[in-house]
């Protein structure tokens, strides 16, 4: 029961972490919780689609097709994170201080609430396919497996616990530096699934590895250990990095800033900007 | 000087990726059978890019994973999936079933 509890736990931490970032980082904005929670239902019902299509997606482009899926999926996250941000780093200002003022709306620009959905949408479907899969495999074992289906269920609520966590951490952040810090988290998440894509790709054979351990560093901190999941998740850690997963890592960090940079231009991100290197590129 | 390690490393890797493939018959396998790792520690050639077979016998789905690989596959019950693996520095490399923790392997890749 624990051991299931303990696997459902890590499948669903990954989406619960990114689910409380974007919505820590979509303070403010109106119509957002609409969006999350129809980026978490149609999250949910594509997680199952593609467990019921698991075998046809293993077997599709010469065996490669998960991770192909999965690359496609985590490369559309990026691509909205980095929409996310840019348009915080046009806006962000605005809405600090209107934080101030409770219950102001803020009225400027497109807001990025397609982007919180497709986010939302994508963070659930990749783990939770995996979930889906294996509670019902459990399930199928019938009434001997009933304490397992509980210690799953159990998993999914602490995994939901610790973003609910997250959340209410970022929330007590001062508005001052509140869209920083999370403009921070949100690109080094971006980065992090950027790389994650890139050895998904190379999985396939799509791209070359570049040399397949540009360091390791799994004996001070194992990428499989809690904490080398929260920080693979949070600034993608990643213990034996591949040349690619640092191209794709470094490149989307630059890419973001850059555009952040030239479409803020304010306090904001310079402020960002001279705060030097990430952790994981030590 | 980075740039220049990672140019390196980049020259070498594109030169791998044109490398031949193996024939399709000669495929390592890797079995997924009463919920063990079958073999439990596979060998494979250091220093050239192959296809790996992952077969699952088991009714139940499998995830293999593995942090020092930078691989991860869904393996559906009784089904099976090839994966690409290297080139590889010559070594051992841990790899698990992300459903049953308890269920790990290691691959040795020795060079020629």
């Amino acid at each position: 029961m624990l051991a299931t509890a303990i696997i459902m736990f890590r499948e669903v931490l990954e989406a619960a972490l990114i689910i409380a970032i974007v919505l820590g980082a979509s303070r403010g904005i109106v119509g957002r919780g609409r969006w999350v929670a129809t980026g978490i239902g149609l999250g949910l019902l594509g997680a199952s689609i593609v467990a019921i299509l698991a075998a046809e997606i293993s077997s599709a482009f010469s065996g490669n097709g998960q991770a192909i899926l999965d690359a496609g999926i985590l490369l559309s996250a990026v691509a909205m994170l980095t929409w996310h941000n840019v348009w915080m780093s046009a806006h962000g200002r605005q809405l600090a201080a209107e934080l101030s003022a409770v219950g102001a709306d803020v009225q400027t620009g497109k807001r990025p609430l397609a982007a919180l959905l497709v986010i939302t949408l994508v963070a659930v479907m990749r783990e939770g396919s995996e979930a889906v899969l294996f509670l019902w495999a459990i399930a199928a074992g019938g009434a001997q497996n009933a304490s397992m289906v509980m210690g799953g269920v159990g998993g999914v609520v602490a995994g939901v616990l610790v973003g609910l966590l997250l959340y209410h951490g970022l929330l007590r952040i001062p508005a001052r530096h509140f869209f920083s810090i999370t403009s921070w988290l949100i690109l080094l998440l971006a980065a992090g699934l950027a790389a994650q894509a890139a050895g998904f790709l190379n999985q396939a054979g799509l791209l070359p590895a570049l040399g397949n351990t540009v360091w390791n560093t799994s004996h001070i901190l194992s990428q499989t250990s809690l904490t080398g999941q929260f920080l693979h998740i949070l600034v993608g850690y990643v213990a034996r990095p591949s040349g690619i997963q640092l191209v794709f890592y470094v490149g989307t960090l630059m890419t973001i800033l850059l555009l952040m940079r030239s479409k803020g231009g304010g306090r904001m991100a310079r402020v960002r900007a001279g705060e030097g290197a990430p952790r994981t590129s030590d | 000087m980075l740039f220049r390690s990672l140019l390196a490393v980049g020259l070498s890797g594109a030169f791998a990726l044109s490398c031949p493939v193996l024939a399709a018959d000669s495929l390592p396998v890797l079995v997924i059978h009463g919920q063990q790792f079958e073999p439990g520690e596979l060998a494979l050639p250091a220093g050239t890019k192959l296809k790996l077979v992952i077969r699952n016998q088991d009714p139940l789905p499998a995830e293999f994973e593995s942090s020092d690989l930078s691989r991860e596959v869904l393996v559906p019950a009784n089904g099976e999936v090839t994966i690409y693996v290297g080139p590889l520095e010559p070594g051992r490399y841990q790899f698990f079933n992300d459903f049953n923790r308890a269920m790990q392997g290691t691959v040795v890749a020795k060079g020629n």
